[in-house]
């Protein structure tokens, strides 16, 4: 089977998926659907996005930026967290003698722990990309 | 004979379930939007429950316990890993991955880099981790299959197989949404009443279980029994002599009759069958601790563990992003909010689950020492309600494990199934349902000629395996892609040819000395820890090189991924592809129909 053949007539064109077509029916519904002068400014901006004007782009960056900045702060201190704790187990030996309530140390830390602290981490995450979301959504639709 | 009747039923009741719930979800899946990515509308917690029924895979539901009972406290590095991988999913990649719009890996790398060529590159690995993550899946539903009833390993794998392919080839992925959701509260019930069931067993016997040992710490066996060693050769460690009737061969000696052991290590020939006394010392597979103060305190194997322990931590932190099956569900959701809070959904119900294999694992150490002599850990799990409650109750216990281990196997190869035939029908054929069909035939004939090919091993490691060739080949490629405008489709190729042809390297290099003697170090067996540094140097220097290549509308692609979804810049490439023309225009409009629906 020629795969080539099979495969390439159906692929849309690149331009139709990154929005060319996209960009002349939003400008249309802007002016049947509403003509308040703030949706109009919203409209602009959001325009200014797909068209990658200076403005836009400067916005897009900073969105990126922030959120990266989140995700990679809190990997960091998980990663970190992770990474010490065999290093800890190899050097201080004896933490394996602890023991609470009759369970050693080691399998609470390893054991139950990490799910809980999992979650939470994911949880605070959630809700700093949200809203870094929602101060973008805000500042274009003003 | 009583056991295997509940567990056969029990098994016969799952499929049964299976089958039904695959055959309801499939009654509306046509086109093929359907049968990748279930139409894009699947609810956040649905398919938050659909992820972790489908990723609780064997490895997870027997193996983890076993690995508990054999190597102790640092064997819970497997279900924290497991775990974490899901918060640098969330941190890195969900969102971003759903609102590119894409509808397999291949098609996001093709997206995002603007090339054939990468498209080609990942095509072939979704396939290899695919595959690599299938065959242990088959190859455990063999020996459950066996551990439980008798029959032979290779039915086992057959019927998962075929049970899978059916109900693939009915619906896709609309079909097996439901069915794995389905199967997690089942496979969350399957191990969660009898860890209880069993804990109070434990707390109510008499001498709580206590377990001879000698003055090493040595475990002995609590009453005599009789250890076969099964089809693959075993090393066994003695720390404190003991003597054994053996019939079989030992270090290549014939031996029929007692045998003194003394200290050291010894080889055992498949077939061998040893005999111990109630009270003698139990010796241990080589490589896990042999004495019982070992086994609680973590880290006692010296420095090339703890390097085997960090490769861990990087393969499963990292692998999971990079597993196409898991990847594709995060595909079916409406849009990236919803993929996000999916993933923080996985978090919490892959926690709940995994606080019950631990403790299972450390009731086996006091019930199934038999299992350390051939390593054969996997079985824990299965055996377990048997050994502590030789009754009815223990019967119906084990019957529920063995339907809750079924489960793991068929939500597991679904999804693999289908991910993998998503991939081979839009990339190698046209991507008509048609192709689909085939290429889920073909996948599954494939897989199960593999599982009988490929040697058995722990179902944990092999799986780590794929999470090791999943962290070096496409956890750079997402991660680089979506929060990097630099990365170049030719920087991508070097960057999942060199990660990932270290990896199968070292994967075939250790296959290899599994039959030889098992000489591989560490790093060869557990590369994560050099290839995913390897595999992000690789993409980065590359792409800096050919800087000339980054596409020119890498911003707004960039924009596309990020931009939070009430602009509405998502743009599903599977309706511009596949769509009929009234999605088609919707989707030029702005519209999606999976918002439609869920709003």
């Amino acid at each position: 089977m020629s795969r080539h053949d099979a495969g390439k007539p159906e692929q849309p064109p690149r331009e139709a998926w990154l929005g060319e077509q996209a960009r002349k029916p939003r400008r249309r519904r802007v002016v049947l659907a509403d003509s308040t002068k703030a949706r109009g400014r919203a409209l602009r901006t959001i325009i200014e996005l797909e068209e990658q004007t200076s403005v836009g782009e400067k916005l897009v960056r900073d969105l990126i930026r922030q959120q990266l900045k989140s995700a990679f702060g809190m990997a960091f201190a998980v990663l970190i967290g992770m990474c010490l704790l065999p290093l800890a187990f190899y050097l201080f030996p004896q933490i394996g003698d602890l023991e609470v309530l009759g369970i050693p140390v080691p399998w609470l830390v390893l054991g139950i722990a990490p799910f809980p602290i999992l979650y939470g981490v994911g949880w605070v995450f959630r809700r700093q990309a949200e809203r870094h979301e929602r101060d973008f959504v805000n500042m274009v639709d003003r | 004979m009583n056991a295997t009747i509940w567990s056969l039923s029990a098994i016969v009741a799952v499929a049964a379930v299976t089958f039904l719930l695959g055959y309801v979800g499939s009654r509306k899946a046509n086109t093929t939007p359907d049968f990748l990515v279930a139409r894009r509308a699947i609810p956040a917690t649905r398919n938050a429950a659909a992820i972790s029924g489908e990723y609780l895979s064997a490895a997870s539901f027997l193996s983890v316990a076993g690995l508990v009972l054999k190597d102790g406290v640092d064997a819970l590095w497997y279900p924290v890993g497991f775990t974490a991988g899901y918060l640098a999913l969330l941190l890195f990649v969900a969102a971003p991955l759903r609102r590119s719009g894409a509808y397999t890996l291949p098609d996001f790398s093709e997206a995002r880099l603007g090339s054939v060529h990468v498209r080609h590159v990942s095509t072939f690995f979704v396939v290899c981790i695919g595959l690599l993550y299938l065959v242990p899946q088959l190859q455990s539903a063999g020996l459950t299959l066996t551990t439980i009833t008798g029959l032979d390993a290779w039915l086992g794998g057959l019927i998962v197989t075929v049970i899978v392919v059916i109900n693939v080839l009915g619906g896709g992925m609309r079909a097996i949404t439901l069915v794995q959701a389905f199967q997690y509260w089942g496979k969350l019930f399957a191990i969660a009443a009898p860890t209880f069931v069993l804990f109070v067993v434990f707390l109510a016997s008499p001498d709580r279980g206590t377990q001879p040992i000698s003055d090493d710490g040595v475990v002995r066996f609590p009453q005599a029994e009789k250890v076969t060693v099964a089809e693959q050769p075993v090393k066994v460690r003695v720390d404190e002599p003991l003597t054994l009737r053996v019939r079989g061969t030992i270090d290549g000696r014939d031996a029929n009759g007692p045998v003194f052991w003394g200290r050291g290590v010894y080889e055992l020939k498949p077939g061998t069958v040893m005999e111990f006394t109630a009270g003698s010392p139990v010796p241990v597979v080589e490589g896990s601790p042999t004495t019982n103060r070992d086994w609680t305190h973590p880290q006692t194997g010296g420095l090339s563990e703890l390097i085997g322990t960090y490769s861990l931590i990087f393969a499963t932190f990292l692998g999971t992003m990079g597993l196409p099956h898991v990847l594709v569900r995060f595909y079916t959701n409406p849009d990236g909010k919803a993929a996000r809070r999916t993933a923080l959904h996985v978090l919490y119900l892959l926690g709940l689950f995994y606080l019950f294999p631990t403790v299972l694992g450390v009731l086996s150490r006091l019930h199934l020492p038999q299992l350390l002599v051939t390593g054969n850990t996997d079985a824990a799990v299965l055996m377990l309600p048997e050994a502590m409650v030789p009754n009815l109750g223990g019967q119906i216990l084990g019957a529920v494990v063995a339907a809750g281990a079924f489960a793991a196997f068929l939500s597991t190869s679904s999804g693999l199934v289908v991910s993998v035939a998503g991939v081979v029908s839009t990339d190698i054929m046209p991507g008509k349902v048609r192709d689909f069909r085939w290429a889920t035939v073909f996948t599954g004939l494939v897989a199960i000629a593999l599982a009988f090919v490929l040697p058995r091993s722990n179902a944990s490691l092999t799986v780590a395996m794929s999470f090791a060739l999943a962290a070096s080949t496409f956890c750079p490629l997402l991660v680089l892609g979506i929060w990097w405008r630099g990365l170049t489709w030719v920087g991508a190729v070097c960057g999942l040819v060199v990660g990932g042809g270290v990896v199968i390297s070292a994967q075939v290099v250790s296959v290899v000395s599994t039959y030889t003697g098992r000489w591989a170090p560490a790093f060869i067996t557990q590369p994560a820890l050099i290839t995913v540094p390897l595999a992000f140097a690789t993409m980065i220097v590359v792409s800096k090189a050919t800087r000339r290549r980054v596409p020119p509308d890498v911003n707004q692609i960039l924009l596309r991924l990020h931009a939070p979804d009430p602009l509405g810049f998502i743009r599903d490439r599977d309706i511009a592809r596949f769509g009929t023309a009234e999605e088609k225009a919707r989707l030029a409009d702005g519209k999606r129909s999976g918002a439609d629906r869920t709003r």
